[in-house]
């Protein structure tokens, strides 16, 4: 058997298969629904585990092609850079499964919501192992789809109207993206995922359309990414359930936006082209003016969930800023930003469901003194939130120093003003929060709703886990970056594979 | 040949002269007799290219067969019609298409 | 196996007949036997097309141009495939749909007529004349239906295998008189007006596409479509009939601003007829249309004139889908949405025709990519007119905005509905995806970038109405003042296994797409598309 061919494929069956059964299902059918969930996500970690140690051990690709059309194949291929998304998604999946089996277990329509939750990972999975353009287009239009009726989930007006912007921004963005992937392929035929790139020829004839196709696919991407002026539907998204945003906000959604504009940038022209074409700067900018933007527009924001929400929109612009800067420790920064920023925001969010569900606590005002009720649950937003200003030894900050050696390297000190501006302002509207959290004077009220409520210390284990499991992971991220095996690792193996030879 | 012109000139005249009558009457019925003439507009041109096409003084069989196979099929389209037409008559007592909400 | 293109008109005219002979309620038992059996035969030659090439029988064993002939080639065989499954699909569904109208000893019949009018409550057998005046006879719409939809299946099936204009006139008008009749099945008011107007329009443009053949046999002397297609048609005359046959044949494709008669015909009939009007009946004219225009007239059709019809379809797509977006009964935003989605149809002849280089490879891939939209939209908007059919026979009634909540209620009939729903909008991973992804490679490539903006935006306004359905049925609020029937489960399979089947055409393409090369036009620039 070649498992090369078939390890990526069992990859994304390991979570479709459980979704269709899903369907399938009542919602009363609880230890089926939970054994497939967590049997598939399970399996999926499984797999990942063999493939990175495939990958990262023996040096193999895994790669699967299936015929599509005429002369265009479908590519799965695991390699480093896809193995990072697969191996952020795979661990979070199995950890998210769990939070959110605990979250929802009660509430209707589970049945739905276990079922598109699945297909969205493997939506994700499938934009991960994308190996050439048009597969990574399928995917990547496919999360749009399933991630709709999680979005609505609710059924309240107010997450219909959500609902409606997010269809209205990813398939306006999807049909900018098709575009932009038509074009390219009209003028260079299928193109795959290279490192540096393959469409360097055309280069002499047509700069100008490969300039616009450049703008056509970054803003179908960046409207995932969350890019200003493309950001909106964000914030307004976090009216889903906290499994949901976690989700959307770490992993599947934003994530894929970002990850499209590392393989437009690295895989498709290629650092050389993109800096030919003078097309870097306008990303750089962009992403700049983002990560400030959504670190004011986070300081005004009360409501929890939608100063998380703005935090990210901030903090995944780093990845599209790295992405800009040419230079090797600019690589390593933006792509080590893909999980780094994934582990650290799905922390904070699984603690905004957690205050959400056991005290009912969603404004950071009623947060004062949460900390000496919730200890566990405000350590591991301490640590999540200490990870996004950047504190070391967390993983921010390695993420962030990187970035700062890439900005010296590739000549653009001002990106440093950026970091440093961003930073302060993470730390201005996080350090409130921890503060009040841990040191301000309880609500006494809220103190017996929740001991009526909970005959555990502060919340249930299956929401609790998760978050302190998530926040250890970004502490060790951190602490370990020097492994073989830590994400650092995986990103300093990426960035040498796609330097520019001087 | 001008006499075939002559056969062909009346048969578009028919044609037109029908078209006209259904897309101006309202009555069904006088669409449907439009109708029904302005296959026998067709069947006229095609007997015409039949003489036309002359084969040693013997007529071209395939357009009879069309015109015979034509009346057949118009024959059935128009008494379906008019099977329609008289039962929207007896259930509305209109003779003109009226929507439920009175528009035409 | 050379006989099987015979086999497949003949065996579901074969069942019709014998549906009528045997009459009331038994007769769905033959109708599906003949459902089955036409099902098989279609697969049997798409195989041995597949195998063996154009598949082409000279009936009573007279050459032509004296016989005529039946000829199967890819085009066809992949029309007659798609007819055959989606018709397996609406026949089953159609069993379980018709015994719940059936006013039978156990059931209640006044429960029991919910018909696409909107007027479900006034409903029952008392809307027969018959049953009111005579009072012993009882009409029954399932035993008149078998008969009719294996009648259309049949002339369907002659559509797609004759090779022969005069021949194919007779198909259109046999397809004409048994989509009317399968129309006011119900006897009901409003499908009886549809049905009449769309009887005379349908009827208007059989006679301008009859007009047409007179004229071509008056210059060519032959009636075969290949001995047409090697004539040297030039004369006036042809381009007076090619004139005329192309009016008629929109005006059957229902094409923008001859759509007229469309929604009221396909949404006021029962849904297995709605189905199988908006997916298969639309498909003929437009088939025969393509047939025409590309290997016929090849030479006569201008720039201007493809940019017309294109530009036609460009409208029928924005003013299609906004009508869609505005009404308010579910059946009548599906027959919208076909008005629409017969506008992605024409978009491909101008793409496909003589703008550019007349040597370029993206004429075929518009070709393939118009085709495979029809394949698409013929399982998809079957899947959508099936599903509205459960909601009604559910719920009483298909209007939009009392549909809150009913997602939780009928989860598969949304599943489905948005499945069918991605297909239309062309979202990958879907069979209208490939369709749109080809029409939108050959417009990029050949320059026309007006066809681009339509094809996307067209995309986006098809999202807009399905997003009003989901979004209504994802409420939590859940309407309550209606109880919902109990609806048979194998309806409910039925509309979602035609769902998935576009969505599965879209994963696989390879295949369907290179049965399409069998015997296609463009012969010559293939080859430059397989580099």
């Amino acid at each position: 058997m070649d498992w090369g061919f078939w390890l990526p494929q069992i990859m994304l069956f390991s979570s479709l298969i459980p979704a269709l059964v899903i369907f399938l299902l009542r919602d009363e059918q609880f230890w089926l629904r939970t054994s497939l969930n967590l049997g598939g996500s399970a399996v999926k970690l499984v797999l990942a585990g063999i493939m990175a140690w495939g990958v990262l051990a023996e040096g193999r690709t895994y790669e699967a092609s299936l015929p599509f059309l005429h002369n265009q194949e479908l590519v799965l291929r695991v390699e480093p850079l896809s193995l990072m998304l697969v191996g952020l998604s795979s661990v979070l999946w199995f950890i998210t499964t769990i939070y959110a089996i605990g979250y929802l277990e009660n509430s209707p329509n589970r049945t739905r919501f276990f079922g598109f939750f699945s297909l969205c990972v493997t939506a994700t999975i499938g934009i991960a192992m994308a190996g050439n353009l048009i597969t990574f287009l399928i995917f990547y239009e496919m999360l749009s789809v399933v991630t709709y009726p999680l979005v609505v989930h609710r059924g309240t007006p107010a997450a219909l109207a959500a609902g409606r912007t997010y269809l209205l921004y990813t398939l306006g963005g999807g049909v900018l993206l098709l575009l932009g992937v038509i074009w390219l392929q009209v003028l260079a035929g299928p193109v795959s995922f290279e490192s540096g790139g393959a469409i360097d020829f055309l280069v002499d004839d047509h700069r100008t359309e490969l300039i616009v196709i450049f703008g056509l696919l970054i803003a179908g991407l960046g409207v995932k990414a969350a890019i200003v002026p493309l950001h909106r539907w964000l914030p307004e998204a976090m009216i889903a359930p906290a499994p949901v945003s976690a989700l959307l906000h770490a992993v599947a959604v934003v994530k894929a936006g970002a990850y499209g504009i590392v393989r437009v940038v690295y895989d498709v022209y290629g650092l050389e082209l993109s800096d030919q074409l003078n097309v870097l700067l306008p990303l750089a900018l962009f992403a700049s003016f983002t990560i400030i933007y959504g670190s004011v527009r986070a300081l005004g924001e009360f409501d929890l969930k939608r100063r998380l929400a703005y935090s990210t929109v901030s903090q995944v612009s780093y990845i599209a800023l790295g992405t800009a800067l040419i230079g090797p420790a600019a690589t390593v920064g933006a792509t080590v930003h893909l999980i780094h920023q994934g582990i650290m925001k799905i922390t904070l969010f699984f603690c905004a469901g957690v205050f959400a569900e056991a005290r009912n606590i969603h404004d950071i005002r009623e947060m004062s003194g949460v900390g000496r009720s919730m200890p566990l649950t405000m350590s591991a937003f301490t640590l999540g939130a200490f990870g996004m200003i950047g504190v070391p030894p967390l993983a921010g900050f390695v993420s962030k120093w990187y970035l700062g050696l890439g900005s010296l390297e590739s000549n653009a000190p001002w990106v440093i003003v950026i970091l440093v501006a961003s930073s302060v302002m993470n730390a201005a509207y996080f350090l409130p929060i921890v503060y009040k959290g841990w040191f301000g004077e309880p609500h006494e009220e809220i103190e017996v709703v929740e001991a009526e409520r909970f005959q555990v210390a502060e919340a249930p284990w299956s929401l609790l886990g998760p978050a302190l499991a998530t926040a250890g992971i970004s502490l060790l991220a951190g602490l370990l970056a020097a492994w073989a095996y830590s994400p650092l690792s995986l990103a300093e193996i990426v960035a040498n594979q796609r330097m520019i030879s001087p | 040949m001008s006499e075939f012109l002559i056969y062909g000139l009346a048969a578009a005249a028919l044609f037109a002269i029908c078209l006209h009558g259904i897309i101006t009457r309202t009555h069904i019925l006088r669409k449907i007799l439009a109708l029904n003439m302005m296959g026998s507009a067709v069947f006229l041109l095609l007997i015409t290219i039949a003489e036309r096409n002359q084969v040693d003084g013997v007529a071209d069989p395939v357009p009879h067969a069309m015109v015979l196979t034509g009346i057949v099929v118009a024959v059935s389209a128009t008494a379906f019609a008019l099977a329609l037409a008289r039962r929207y008559h007896a259930q509305t007592g209109h003779t003109e298409l009226h929507d439920e909400d009175g528009s035409t | 196996m050379s006989l099987v293109g015979i086999w497949v008109i003949l065996i579901p005219l074969i069942c019709g007949l014998a549906a009528f002979a045997v009459g009331g309620r038994s007769s769905r038992v033959i109708g599906l036997i003949g459902a089955g059996l036409t099902f098989l035969l279609s697969g049997l030659l798409v195989l041995h097309v597949w195998q063996s090439g154009v598949w082409i029988y000279q009936l009573g064993g007279w050459d032509v141009p004296l016989g005529i002939s039946l000829r199967a080639d890819g085009l066809s065989a992949f029309l007659i495939g798609m007819t055959g499954a989606v018709g397996l699909g609406i026949s089953l569904y159609a069993v379980r749909y018709f015994e719940a109208l059936t006013p039978g000893p156990s059931q209640d019949p006044s429960a029991a007529l919910r018909t696409g009018s909107g007027r479900g409550e006034e409903s029952g057998a008392g809307d027969s004349p018959e049953a009111e005046r005579g009072g012993t006879e009882v009409w029954l719409p399932g035993a008149s239906y078998w008969p009719l939809w294996m009648l259309l299946w049949a002339s369907l099936n002659v559509l797609f295998l004759s090779n022969d204009i005069f021949n194919l006139y007779v198909g259109l008008e046999l397809l004409t008189l048994a989509s009317v009749a399968l129309i006011i099945l119900q006897r009901e008011q409003a499908a009886i007006v549809a049905g009449l107007r769309y009887l005379l329009a349908a009827f208007l443009g059989s006679m301008a596409y009859l007009l047409g053949v007179a004229l071509i046999y008056a210059d060519a002397g032959v009636l075969d479509l290949g001995l047409l297609a090697d004539a040297e048609l030039t004369g006036t005359a042809t381009q007076v009939a090619g004139g005329l046959m192309a009016v008629g044949l929109l005006l059957k494709a229902a094409l923008f601003p001859l759509h007229f008669w469309l929604p009221a015909a396909h949404s006021s009939a029962p849904a297995p007829v709605s189905a199988a009007l908006s997916a298969l009946v639309v498909k003929g004219a437009f088939y025969l249309l393509i047939r025409l225009w590309f290997e016929v007239f090849e030479s006569a059709g201008t720039v201007s004139v493809e940019q017309m019809i294109g530009g036609l379809g460009a409208v029928a797509i924005v003013v299609g889908s906004f009508q869609a977006i505005r009404q308010e009964r579910l059946k009548l935003m599906i027959a919208y949405s076909t008005v629409a989605q017969v506008g992605y149809l024409f978009i491909m002849i101008p793409l496909a025709g003589s703008f550019g280089d007349p040597e370029a490879s993206w004429r075929f891939e518009a070709w393939t990519g118009g085709l495979y939209h029809a394949l698409s939209h013929g399982f998809a908007k079957a899947s959508m007119f099936l599903a509205a059919g459960v909601l009604l026979s559910a719920l009483g009634h298909d209007r939009v905005w009392h549909l809150a909540g009913s997602a939780s209620r009928f989860p598969v009939i949304y599943l489905s509905f948005g499945i069918a729903g991605m297909s239309l909008m062309g979202l990958p991973p879907s069979a209208g995806f490939v369709g749109k992804w080809l029409m939108l490679r050959s417009a990029v490539e050949s320059g026309q970038w007006w066809w681009v903006v339509i094809l996307l935006v067209g995309g986006l306004l098809t999202a807009g109405y399905v997003a009003i359905v989901l979004s209504q049925a994802l409420q939590h609020d859940v309407d309550e003042h209606t109880e919902p029937h109990p609806v048979p489960k194998l309806m409910t399979v039925m509309v979602f296994a035609l769902a998935a089947m576009s969505l599965l055409l879209g994963l696989r393409a390879a295949e369907p797409l290179e049965l399409l090369e069998i015997g296609a036009p463009f012969q010559t620039l293939m080859s430059v598309v397989e580099d």
